[in-house]
């Protein structure tokens, strides 16, 4: 074997430098070639013209938030199968492939019971519908 | 194996280097593969305006260079020169991070993609979970532009684009799972290598559900990278243009370089996945055949392989790149409550299914093909006959 003496990440460390050198690069050698004139007006935020009002940074639709509760748990469980997934071939082939069938559905029983619950809670539904409770109901009318 | 590209020149070229040596081969490696792969992704908006004028009857840009071809360039030289308005009422330091993020993610994805069997920057052996995680930090990149310009346009563009790119990961990343647990590894190689040259031997019509995973994956990372029908991010007739909307000059052309060049990789790693990637027919990839015909000495006959190899990587990956934008300029866009019902409520349970389906397929069949399996029928018919 050849005698350099790189880890396999190094490579990969050395990409993201470049990387990062070169955008940053381009962006710091631009000032020297592009205009710098602000004013008030071109500063302020685009909101179709108008003066803004306010900021951005209120209270923001709850959905969003639920969508990445749901989706940690379920990325979580996709990393954790990945070992099983990888050793799912290996195993096969020496004649244990029931051992590692049934691990792999396990998790996969998981995952499932995981996407019931969420579709049941109507977690999955954008606009949920809100049934209300039969008292108001009788006092809405 | 070659574990990255350092170590294909090496045992090609058969010298020793120090590490010195190994770190500028890399560097050049690496500089080839990131202007590339920039060249690939301003080429990428050339074709865009080029496709889409084909497909609305107009002729496109036309005037830069033979049918327009430098257009980009001149693109690139105009937006150079433009001034960088970073707003008053934005996060500063996180406004100029996010596009940086977003192109050095992207750039990072690069170092896994299976170019041919020599020329993967580094082969790593998580590669396609690498590949996964770095991908990430371009909705990072997204959703810190949104936040961060303090505009209502961008907020909305940035929170839609986290949610979209994070829900899709899941049925993109369930897909990865069934091809993984088909093939045995995580390395680009080794996914690569579990399939031939020929469209039969490729994982697409390995079996019945690889075919629905393909089309699910393809749905999956047309999401992943915001494009049309899924680019709630940035509609531009809702949301004036989303998560950009207050970049401008070099800032914002990084978002928009970004995109094109995930969806190069993107492409690439679905050919990769699915279509066989640099696999080339009848082995001729492999510089032993070609020099035992030309009887050409192995230096050369390896070069060929390996370009025959990035040929076909590459005429698979421009392929898929170019359904990528017929699709964009085809379909309309999806609306957010239909975006998130069809990932979770279809794409995911289909997934699920398919991963099942395919771990029991292998686990029944002892990994055989549809085409195998097929072949060997046949063949028993046969012998049956002949009696």
């Amino acid at each position: 074997m050849s005698s350099f003496n790189l880890d396999v990440y190094m490579p990969v460390l050395i990409l993201v430098a470049f990387a990062v050198v070169m955008v940053v690069g381009v962006l710091v050698v631009g000032i020297l070639v592009r205009p710098n004139n602000p004013n008030d007006l071109k500063l302020s935020a685009y909101e179709c013209g108008e003066e803004p009002v306010g900021t951005a940074w209120s209270n923001f639709n709850i959905r969003f938030y639920v969508i990445a509760l749901i989706f940690i748990i379920f990325d979580v469980e996709g990393a954790l199968m990945f070992p099983v997934a990888v050793v799912f071939k290996k195993f096969n082939e020496i004649g244990e492939g029931t051992v590692v069938l049934a691990s792999l559905l396990l998790f996969i029983s998981i995952l499932i019971e995981g996407v019931v619950y969420c579709w049941k809670k109507g977690d999955l539904d954008w606009v949920r519908s809100y049934q209300l409770p039969e008292t108001e109901k009788e006092e809405g009318k | 194996m070659n574990t990255t590209i350092v170590s294909f020149f090496t045992s090609n070229l058969g010298i020793e280097v120090t590490s010195l040596q190994a770190f500028l081969i890399f560097a050049f490696a690496c500089f080839i593969v990131v202007n590339l792969c920039a060249v690939i992704g301003g080429l990428g908006t050339y074709a865009e305006r080029k496709i889409s004028a084909d497909l609305q009857m107009r002729i496109g840009p036309n005037r830069v260079g033979p049918f327009g071809i430098l257009q980009f360039l001149a693109d690139g030289v105009k937006l150079v020169l433009k001034e960088i308005i970073i707003p008053t009422q934005a996060d500063k330091m996180l406004f100029m991070v996010a596009p940086i993020l977003c192109m050095v993610g992207v750039f990072a994805t690069l170092a896994v993609v299976p170019f041919s069997s020599g020329f993967v920057l580094s082969d790593l052996n998580i590669g396609i979970f690498y590949l996964l995680g770095v991908s990430s930090l371009v909705g990072v990149g997204i959703f810190l532009g949104g936040y961060s310009s303090n505009s209502k346009w961008s907020m909305l563009g940035g929170m839609r684009g986290a949610a979209q790119i994070i829900s899709y990961e899941v049925p993109v990343t369930l897909c990865i799972l069934s091809i993984v647990v088909m093939a045995g590894g995580l390395s680009m190689t080794t996914l690569v290598e579990g399939q031939g040259g020929l469209p039969h031997q490729w994982y697409i019509f390995h079996n019945p559900f690889t075919f629905i995973g393909f089309f699910v994956f393809f749905i999956g990372i047309l999401a992943e990278t915001n494009r049309a029908p899924f680019d709630l991010p940035e509609a531009e007739s809702e949301l004036v243009s989303g998560y950009h909307t207050e970049y401008s000059g070099m800032a914002f052309s990084f978002f928009a370089l970004a995109e094109y060049v995930e969806v190069f990789v993107v492409c690439g790693v679905a050919s990769a996945l699915y279509l066989g990637g640099y696999k080339v027919p009848f082995d001729l990839g492999n510089g032993v055949l070609i020099s035992n015909i030309t009887g050409a000495p192995p230096i050369v006959s390896n070069g060929i392989g390996q370009l025959l190899q990035a040929g076909s990587f590459f005429t698979k990956t421009f392929a898929l790149y170019y359904i990528v934008i017929w699709i964009r300029w085809t379909l309309p866009r999806l609306r957010i409550d239909q975006l998130v019902s069809l990932c979770w409520k279809y794409l995911t349970p289909i997934c699920i299914f398919n991963l099942i389906a395919i771990a029991i397929w292998m686990w029944a069949f002892e990994g055989h093909s549809v085409y195998d399996l097929f072949t060997t029928w046949l063949h028993s018919l046969g012998g049956g006959g002949g009696h």
